[in-house]
């Protein structure tokens, strides 16, 4: 398919903008007037709309099929929220305008915030930060304001990482300035107590874990994990990307975290838009809260206003509220659903064990326990006995109209599928996904071959990402663009497997 | 494991990498484990000429498509060359990790650090332990 | 309203595929100690119907754009938004789909990231463009992470007139990079070289927007050379609809160029969500934090795209990425790139021209109205400084009651300007609307 600036011809046009009604347009000084015009593309409405609708067909998303990736939270986008965040009294509201002409949108981000202090069990919320990872950023800045302010940020420099951590936590851990020390995971798929007993002292600044963790395991001995750190002063923080399990069931607060951020595009279905936005919220408990994120969003009597007379506060991680857009959506879901939220991670539950059942005995099971709403399966003995990995298999399942769980993630797990069905999939699916999956299996072992080949049914076959990342085209050259076909492939049986 | 895989005349460093010395200079480079586990190298940021080596500290950068790995240098020294092929080609130290694949030149500053560094044998139990 | 599609019927067969009895025993892992055993206190539920209607009810507790003219920016700007990017979005192809980690099933998304990447390049004249940064705030501090990595330097240079929140955003990240900042003061609008050039000694990089907030031209190719003779990164802060009749950064020897790109196709949805952009030389494209496509072939020969250098990303370097992110904007990204392509590149001069024709219209108005323009010597582009003779902000909700909004009160980022208002002029506004402007300000 070509791209758009291949379908660009000069002089052709979409949309213009109003002229100048007669008035001259000022010059702009010689050394600082654009001296080439960039060349964007050159192309009529009709052609332009065919170009993002042909795209758009070479995509799979929630509404296209099943799309269990683990720690994503696939579940449906109710269209209703489009809706309610394109009414111009949100779309068209601009952020600088007088608290008393914003009373709707401030009072919808307040109810959220008690929403969301709700579900953690913690007591005070900032909307801020932009998607989880910057709300990880923000929470490890709030621990340093913390023991700045009581003068011990010196001493602690270490955040414990268990080593089935989202590679979001080490990455965030070093943009915060600490030290990370890894804690080992046990047979169970807990965190190993004795080997977590001797990293956890007075340097300790606090705990990055999301419980239920990655393997979709609930931590057995979170109130000994609780114990270590609060005893050695240092604080927890939670890593929400897996709070669909738990709402209404078990909160953070509840299990001695001080410090939570929340998935908006996880668990309150905020549509993923191929890459984002999304909204990562953080929750705090009270001891934390001077430290939040200014402007605070407070209710004041029957109105509701922005506090920015914060002055112990981190400052600001992202521009005005937060993206608001966002806290629409998810405020909407969550109105959708009320005190039913804990079905919600009743039912993510439940698919998940249903299709653990369905599964287990063709695939390996790491960790033998019930999980919660997501699992872990390892295709190692596909490996061993057939040669076929888990990226074989996630490339088959494409040609049987599912989109690949997350393979090669945690790390702890060899050719790992991280499964995450979520709760709004139908037993239909659950079923048809784990056909998909046996027959797979049963492939590996008749006709591997077609595994190693597939997917063929998608528009493009297993791309060279070898020759991507030594070529590094990242933008079209206009004349001068390579023509990667012509040129020489990778080595044979190189493979890139990737997490998610 | 093939002796070819771990020649008998380097030493070898647990971080995976080699040196092959030669008086008081050394031939550094990673072992036929490292590049394997990598997979195929795509980009190598080559270190200055002149520069120091510490024995057991990283002193350049490998990239595959999997992961980016630091390059340890067995020991410790004052880089005098660096293989400038493999900076156009990096999958020559796939190809050939103990012979064109080589990666600096290092004038050693004390060569009885040798003496801590494992023989073939030695790595070869190492990886062995690795599993 | 509920989304499951569980039915009792379900819910038995599947309790007896996996051998438990009931819901509760999948639980049986929780300690006793932390389960929560009440209801969560929230309002009942709603049905879709009462849904739309609670939320209308907020809506209207609104003043939004469409209910009196407005002439506030300040960072957001009320741009027209065609509906092909509305109707683009709205493909539930890309509007729910994931980050494309399996290239195969998501060629829609990378191929459009890859456009959308060439589209930013072209506008800011660099060699390369990450899929996008949360917004305009955090790509400044993503500049400042990149330039400490690739200097070395812990110093880094931002001009009083940059955005305040930016300014905020990056001094907020700072102590975590390990970095020291430092702000060069405006002089009657816009930036001294030789100011910034000594500050900018030792410093990683030195960051200037352009136009800057007061919405007047910088002598940027002086800035970034007097930050290139220092040896610091020089970094253009810049507005996307200003591109088609402003110089690109990467043109006038910047290292580095970032901005907002609500301007372009993202409405102001109070503040977010939008996109970042941040661009760069060639030889930083191994820094860039966030998701980077790159072109490829598959077997057959046929041309594909893919996450490409990921190896700088979160997922496999861990702690020694380039930075954390990973959700980041796609889809406004997306509207972008159908907003430019719309546009084309007579259009967004068009836009250019039609903004700073209008703007200056207004400014002579505004004088002939008795007025005082406090940067009267200086060009300016689509927004603009007037001094109003009295507290901003009572003017402004004065104007408001005369249905305008005459725009940003200065005074709570600027000391010493409390009587000062920042007009924004978009290619929305018209000559009656602006006439009607010079009328309320004149009291």
């Amino acid at each position: 398919m070509k791209l758009i600036f291949e379908k660009s011809r000069s002089g052709r046009r979409a949309g213009r903008a109003p002229d100048t009604g007669g008035l001259p347009v000022p010059e702009i000084p010689a050394e600082l007037r654009r001296s080439e015009p960039p060349r964007l593309p050159e192309i009529a409405e009709p052609d332009l709309l065919r170009h993002f609708t042909e795209l758009s067909t070479r995509n799979f998303g929630i509404d296209t099929g099943f799309y269990p990736l683990g720690s994503c939270t696939m579940k449906h986008n109710p269209r209703v929220n489009e809706r309610l965040a394109a009414l111009p009294g949100f779309r068209d509201l601009h952020p600088l305008e007088d608290e008393e002409r914003a009373q709707g949108a401030l009072r919808l981000c307040v109810e959220l915030q008690e929403t969301l202090a709700e579900v953690t069990g913690l007591d005070a919320v900032s909307l801020q930060p932009a998607a989880g990872s910057q709300g990880e950023l923000t929470g490890l800045m709030l621990m340093h304001a913390y023991f700045a302010d009581r003068g011990e940020d010196e001493q602690r420099r270490k955040i414990v990482v268990p080593d089935t951590a989202h590679g979001t936590n080490p990455a965030s851990v070093t943009m915060a300035g600490y030290e990370l020390i890894d804690v080992q995971t046990d047979a169970r798929g807990n965190i190993d107590v004795d080997d977590l007993r001797t990293k956890v002292d007075e340097t300790t600044a606090g705990l990055m874990l999301t419980n239920p963790s990655t393997l979709g395991l609930f931590d057995e001995n979170i109130e000994e994990i609780s114990r270590i750190f609060h005893d050695a002063g240092a604080l927890m923080y939670y890593d929400g990307a897996n709070l669909n399990a738990v709402c209404g069931i078990s909160r953070p607060g509840d299990m001695g975290f001080e410090i939570v951020h929340i998935n908006l595009h996880k668990t309150f279905s905020q549509p993923h838009g191929g890459g984002g936005p999304g909204g990562g919220p953080v929750a705090v408990s009270q001891r934390l809260e001077p430290f939040l994120p200014v402007p605070a969003i407070v209710r004041d009597g029957e109105a509701y206003r922005l506090d920015y007379d914060r002055p112990k506060s981190i400052g600001k991680v992202r521009g005005f509220l937060g993206p608001f857009g966002v806290f629409v959506r998810s405020y909407a879901f969550i109105r959708a659903y009320g005190p039913a939220l804990r079905e919600m991670s009743e039912v993510a539950v439940l698919n998940a064990n249903y299709l653990l059942a369905l599964l287990r005995d063709d695939y390996d099971l790491p960790f033998d326990r019930l999980c919660m709403h997501e699992f872990v399966l390892s295709a190692r003995r596909l490996k061993r006995e057939h040669g076929v990995t888990a990226l074989d298999i996630a490339k088959r399942l494409m040609d049987y109209g599912f989109h690949p769980p997350t393979i090669y993630f945690p790390l702890i797990v060899a050719e790992a599928l991280m499964i995450e069905p979520t709760e709004t999939e139908a037993k239909e699916t659950l079923d048809g996904f784990a056909d998909a999956m046996r027959a797979i299996a049963r492939e590996a072992a008749e006709q591997p071959e077609r595994l190693k080949q597939a997917p063929q049914s998608t528009v493009v076959g297993r791309l060279d990402e070898v020759k991507a990342a030594k070529r590094a085209v990242v933008r079209y050259h206009f004349e001068d663009h390579p023509d990667l076909s012509a040129e020489p492939a990778a080595a044979a049986g190189v493979e890139a497997p990737k997490g998610a | 494991m093939a002796a070819e895989r771990n020649p008998g005349d380097l030493r070898y460093h647990p971080e995976h990498d080699w040196a092959r010395i030669d008086g008081d200079e050394a031939t550094f480079g990673i072992t036929w484990f490292a590049q394997d586990a990598l997979g195929e190298l795509v980009h190598f940021e080559p270190p200055e000429e002149g520069a120091a080596t510490t024995a057991g500290q990283p002193y350049a950068e490998v990239e595959s498509v999997k992961a980016v790995s630091d390059v340890v240098a067995p020991l410790s020294g004052e880089i005098v060359e660096i293989n400038r092929a493999i900076v156009d080609a990096p999958e020559t130290v796939n190809a050939d990790p103990y012979g064109n694949g080589w990666i600096v030149r290092v004038r050693l500053s004390d060569p009885s650090e040798a003496e801590s560094l494992m023989d073939a044998e030695a790595y070869e139990r190492y990886l062995a332990e690795q599993g | 309203m509920s989304y499951l599609a569980l039915t009792e019927a379900d819910r038995d067969a599947m309790l007896e595929a996996i051998g438990v009895e009931s819901l509760e025993e999948l639980f049986a892992d929780l300690p006793e100690g932390v389960r929560f055993h009440r209801p969560l206190k929230l309002a009942p539920a709603l049905t879709e119907q009462e849904l739309s209607a609670y939320f209308e009810q907020l809506a209207s507790q609104n003043e939004h754009n469409g209910s009196h003219v407005s002439f506030l920016g300040a960072g957001l700007y009320d741009h027209y938004v065609p509906a092909v990017v509305d109707a683009v979005l709205q493909r539930g192809e890309f509007l729910t789909a994931y980050t494309p980690y399996q290239p195969e099933l998501s060629q829609g998304v990378l191929q459009s990231i890859f456009e959308y990447q060439t589209a930013i390049c072209e506008l800011t004249g660099m060699d390369v463009s990450n899929a996008s940064g949360y917004d305009g705030t955090t790509v400044a501090a993503d500049a400042c992470y990149i330039a400490k990595h690739a200097t070395g330097r812990s110093k880094v240079v931002i001009t009083e007139a940059t955005n305040p929140q930016v300014r905020q955003v990056v001094k907020t990240y700072a102590p975590g990079f390990g970095l020291k900042v430092v702000e060069v003061p405006h002089r009657d609008g816009a930036t001294d070289p030789d100011e910034f050039r000594a500050a900018a000694e030792n410093a990683a990089c030195a960051i200037f927007q352009q136009p800057n907030f007061f919405g007047v031209l910088e002598p940027a190719p002086d800035l970034a050379a007097a930050a290139a003779d220092a040896e610091a990164l020089p970094v253009a802060h810049v507005d996307p609809i200003s591109l088609g009749v402003l110089e690109a950064p990467g043109h006038y020897g910047c290292a580095l160029a970032i901005g907002e790109g609500q301007s372009a196709g993202n409405p102001i949805s109070y503040g977010g969500p939008h996109y970042g952009f941040l661009a760069a030389r060639s030889e930083f494209i191994r820094r860039m934090p966030g998701r980077i496509v790159g072109e490829t072939t598959d077997a057959a020969g046929n041309r594909g795209y893919v996450l490409t250098l990921q190896t700088r990303e979160q997922h496999i370097r861990r702690e020694k990425a380039t930075s954390n992110i990973t959700t980041n904007q796609t889809l406004l990204a997306l509207a972008g790139l159908v907003y430019l392509s719309w546009l084309g590149p007579q259009g967004l001069r068009e836009v250019g021209e039609t903004c700073t024709a209008l703007a200056e219209y207004a400014k002579e108005r505004l004088v002939a109205a008795g007025l005082e323009l406090p940067f009267a010597d200086r060009t300016t582009f689509k927004e603009f400084a007037v001094r109003v003779g009295r507290n901003a902000r009572d003017v402004v909700r004065d104007a408001l009651a005369r249905g305008i909004h005459p725009g940003y009160a200065l005074g709570r980022d600027y000391p010493g300007m409390d009587d000062v208002l920042l007009v924004a002029v978009t290619e929305r506004r018209t000559k009656d609307e602006i006439d009607r402007l010079a009328e309320v300000l004149a009291g």
